[in-house]
C-alpha cells in the first residue's frame, strides 16, 4: 500500500503538468516552456512556503507564477506571432537563470539545505494527490462536451475557420495557455512543497520535457497523460528501491537515465502514426 | 537595421537584468569590460569562452536552418567528448601526440553526428519529434558521461573519477602558455567560413535552407527533404561533438562530471541572436564568450554568476523576438529562387 502511495505522489508532478499541456497543445500551442514553468513554481512556492509557513500559500504562489509565465510566453507567441519553440527555450532559459541567481542570493552560493514545511497527509494522501485525476476528467470532459472545449479543440485544428465563424482564436488559445500555466506552476509547487519540502538548483530535471514527451504517447488525452505520468512515477519510485537495495548489477547512472530513456522509448512506440493537433506549434497570422 | 535592433536589444537585456537583480549598473558594466578585455588575459578568456560557443552555435545553426528544432547541443557535445575520450584511452601511448589529437577531433565529430543523427531518424522515420527527442538525450547524455568516467575510462590510479589526463603534446597547440587561448579558436574561425560557405555557396547548403525554409517547394523540386533533415542533424551534431573535442584537448585535457559547462545549451540563444547566420554566431558567439569572461569579475556584486548570464541570454533573446518583425514573407521570395 505504502508503496502505491509513493508511486502516486511521484507521479503528481510529471501528471499534473502533461494534463496542462494537454490543453494548451489542443489550442495549437505547444510550450516548450513547461520546463521552466514549473521550476519557477518550484522556487516560488518553496520561497514562499518556507517564509510564511504556510504550504498551502506556496502552493498558492507557485500557480501563480506558473500563470504569470504563461501569459509573458503568450504575449510572444500569440501577440508577437513569435516562434514557439524560441520563445518556450527563452523562458526555461529564463527560469534556470532568475531562479538560480534568487536562490544563490537568498541561501548562499552552496544552497544550504532548506526544510520547507510541505502539505498536510491524511494517510500519506494529501489533497493535490487526491485533485489531480479529477482534474484530468474535468479537463477530458470540458475538451470533449462543452462549447469551449470544440472551440478551443478547433483552434488547434483548424484556426482559420474559427475565426471565420467570429471567434478570437487567440482569446481560446491564451486561455489554454492560461490553464497549462496554472497546472504547470502547481506541478512545481508540488515538487517543492508536496514532496520534497526544499528547494535545489534546476530541480526538476527535465520532468517538463518527459511531460511534453507524455502527451504525445497519451495521444493528447488528459486521462491518457495523466495514466502515463503514473508510469513515470512508477520509474522514479523504482529508482528509489532499487538504489536504497545497493543497485546490484546495474550501474545507478542507467536508473537515473531510465525515465528519459522511458519517455524516448514510450515516444519511440506510440508516436508513429499519431497525429496531433493539425495546426500545432503554427504561428496566427491573421493580417499575413 | 536589423544588426543595430540585435546591438540594442542586447545593450538593454545587459542594463535591465542588472538593474533587476539591484546590481550597480555602471560599476557592473565596468567590471564586465575589465574581465573581459582588460589586458592579455581578458581578451584571451573572452576567446576561449567564445570558441565552444561558436562551434555549437554554428551547429544550431545548421539544423534549424533545416528546420530541425534541435535542441541537444548540450547532449551531442558530451558525447563528442566521451567518443574523444574513448579513442584517447585506447591509442595513447601508441601514437604520437600531434596524430592523437586530430583522431580524437574526428571522433568527437563522428560520436557527435551519430547522436543528432538518432534523434534526425527518430523523427523522420519514427515521428517522434526532434525538439523533444534531443532534449531526453541530454539526460541520457549526462548520465551516460557519469558512468563513463566513473566506469570505464575511468583512470586507474585512484584519484578523481575522471579519465586519464592527456599528455601536453596531444593537447591543442597553445599561443602563449600563460593564457587559455588555444588552437580551438582557428578551427572554430574555420568552421564559421566553411559553414558560411556551404550554406550560401553549395547545392546542398541551397537545399538544406530551402527544406527548411518550404518543405512545399522543396517537395515540389524534388529534394528529398528526409534525407536532408537527417544530414543536418548529423552536420549539426558534429559540430557540437567537436565543440565538446575542442573543450577536451584545449581546455580540460581531462573528462569529470564537471565537464559539461553549458555550451551546447547555450548555443541556442548565440544561434537565434547571430540570425541563424553563421557569421551572425561569429558576433553573438564573441559577445557572449565576453560576458562569460567578465562574469569572474562580477562576483563581487553577485553571487550568481553563471546564473545571472543565462538570464541574461534569455531576456536577450526575447528582446529580440520582441523587435522582430511579425511577418515572414521572406519564405516565398526563397522558394521561388
Amino acid at each position: 500500500m505504502n508503496d502505491v502511495i509513493q508511486i502516486w505522489q511521484f507521479a503528481i508532478p510529471i501528471a499534473l503538468a502533461a494534463v496542462g499541456e494537454v490543453v494548451s497543445q489542443r489550442s495549437g500551442v505547444l510550450n516548450i516552456g513547461l520546463e521552466g514553468t514549473m521550476l519557477g513554481g518550484a522556487f516560488v512556492a518553496a520561497y514562499v512556503g518556507l517564509t510564511t509557513g504556510q504550504p498551502w500559500l506556496g502552493l498558492t504562489a507557485g500557480i501563480v507564477v506558473g500563470l504569470l509565465a504563461s501569459l509573458l510566453q503568450a504575449w510572444f507567441v500569440l501577440v508577437r506571432a513569435a516562434d514557439q519553440v524560441v520563445a518556450g527555450t527563452a523562458i526555461n532559459l529564463l527560469a534556470l537563470g532568475v531562479t538560480g541567481t534568487l536562490f544563490r542570493k537568498a541561501f548562499g552560493e552552496s544552497g544550504q539545505l532548506l526544510s520547507v514545511p510541505t502539505l498536510p497527509k491524511f494517510d500519506g494522501l494529501d489533497a493535490v494527490m487526491l485533485a489531480t485525476p479529477i482534474i484530468a476528467v474535468l479537463a477530458a470532459a470540458s475538451l470533449r462536451r462543452t462549447g469551449w472545449g470544440l472551440l478551443t479543440r478547433a483552434s488547434g485544428e483548424y484556426p482559420t475557420a474559427v475565426e471565420a465563424e467570429g471567434f478570437s482564436v487567440r482569446r481560446l488559445r491564451l486561455g489554454a495557455m492560461a490553464i497549462g500555466g496554472a497546472l504547470a506552476g502547481a506541478a512545481g509547487a508540488y515538487l517543492s512543497v508536496g514532496i520534497v519540502g526544499s528547494f535545489a538548483e534546476n530541480m526538476t530535471q527535465g520532468r517538463g520535457f518527459v511531460a511534453i514527451a507524455l502527451v504525445t504517447f497519451g495521444r493528447w488525452h488528459p486521462i491518457a497523460a495523466v495514466g502515463a505520468g503514473f508510469l513515470m512515477g512508477g520509474l522514479e519510485w523504482l529508482q528509489f528501491k532499487l538504489q536504497a537495495q545497493g543497485g546490484g548489477q546495474i550501474p545507478f547512472q542507467l536508473l537515473l537515465a531510465l525515465p528519459y530513456l522511458a519517455a524516448l522509448a514510450v515516444l519511440v512506440v506510440g508516436a508513429k502514426g499519431t497525429r496531433g493537433p493539425a495546426a500545432l506549434g503554427q504561428p496566427l497570422q491573421r493580417d499575413a | 537595421m536589423r544588426l543595430l535592433a540585435t546591438v540594442a536589444a542586447l545593450g538593454l537585456a545587459l542594463v535591465l537584468t542588472l538593474l533587476v537583480f539591484g546590481l550597480p549598473v555602471a560599476d557592473s558594466l565596468r567590471l564586465l569590460g575589465e574581465g573581459a578585455f582588460g589586458d592579455k588575459f581578458g581578451i584571451s578568456r573572452t576567446l576561449a569562452k567564445a570558441t565552444p560557443l561558436l562551434l555549437t552555435g554554428l551547429g544550431m545553426v545548421i539544423a534549424w536552418r533545416a528546420g530541425m528544432y534541435n535542441i541537444g547541443g548540450e547532449g551531442q557535445l558530451i558525447v563528442g567528448a566521451i567518443g574523444g575520450a574513448a579513442v584517447a584511452a585506447a591509442l595513447m601511448g601508441k601514437v604520437v601526440g600531434p596524430v592523437l589529437n586530430p583522431l580524437i577531433l574526428a571522433a568527437a565529430m563522428a560520436a557527435g553526428a551519430m547522436w543528432s543523427g538518432f534523434a534526425g531518424w527518430l523523427q523522420v522515420a519514427r515521428g517522434v519529434p526532434a525538439v523533444i527527442s534531443t532534449i531526453l538525450l541530454n539526460f541520457v547524455a549526462i548520465q551516460l558521461l557519469a558512468w563513463t568516467v566513473q566506469g570505464p575510462l575511468r583512470r586507474s590510479d585512484g584519484g578523481l573519477p575522471q579519465t586519464v589526463p592527456l599528455p601536453a603534446d596531444t593537447m591543442l597547440l597553445k599561443f602563449d602558455r600563460q593564457l587559455d587561448l588555444h588552437f580551438g579558436l582557428v578551427i572554430a574561425v574555420v568552421a564559421v567560413l566553411l559553414v558560411t560557405a556551404f550554406l550560401y555557396g553549395t547545392r546542398s547548403g541551397f537545399r538544406l535552407r530551402l527544406v527548411g525554409a518550404s518543405p512545399t517547394a522543396a517537395r515540389a523540386n524534388r529534394i528529398p527533404s528526409e534525407r536532408v533533415a537527417i544530414g543536418s542533424m548529423m552536420l549539426s551534431g558534429a559540430l557540437c561533438g567537436l565543440a565538446g573535442g575542442v573543450e577536451y584537448t584545449g581546455i580540460t585535457g581531462t573528462l569529470g562530471t564537471g565537464f559539461p559547462q553549458g555550451w551546447g545549451f547555450l548555443a541556442i540563444p548565440v544561434a537565434l541572436l547571430g540570425g541563424l547566420h553563421p557569421l551572425g554566431v561569429l558576433l553573438s558567439g564573441l559577445y557572449f564568450g565576453a560576458l562569460f569572461a567578465g562574469s569572474e569579475n562580477l562576483a563581487r556584486f553577485s553571487t550568481g554568476g553563471t546564473t545571472l548570464i543565462y538570464v541574461i541570454q534569455a531576456a536577450a533573446v526575447l528582446a529580440v523576438v520582441a523587435l522582430a518583425p511579425r511577418a515572414k514573407p521572406a519564405k516565398i521570395k526563397e522558394a521561388a529562387a
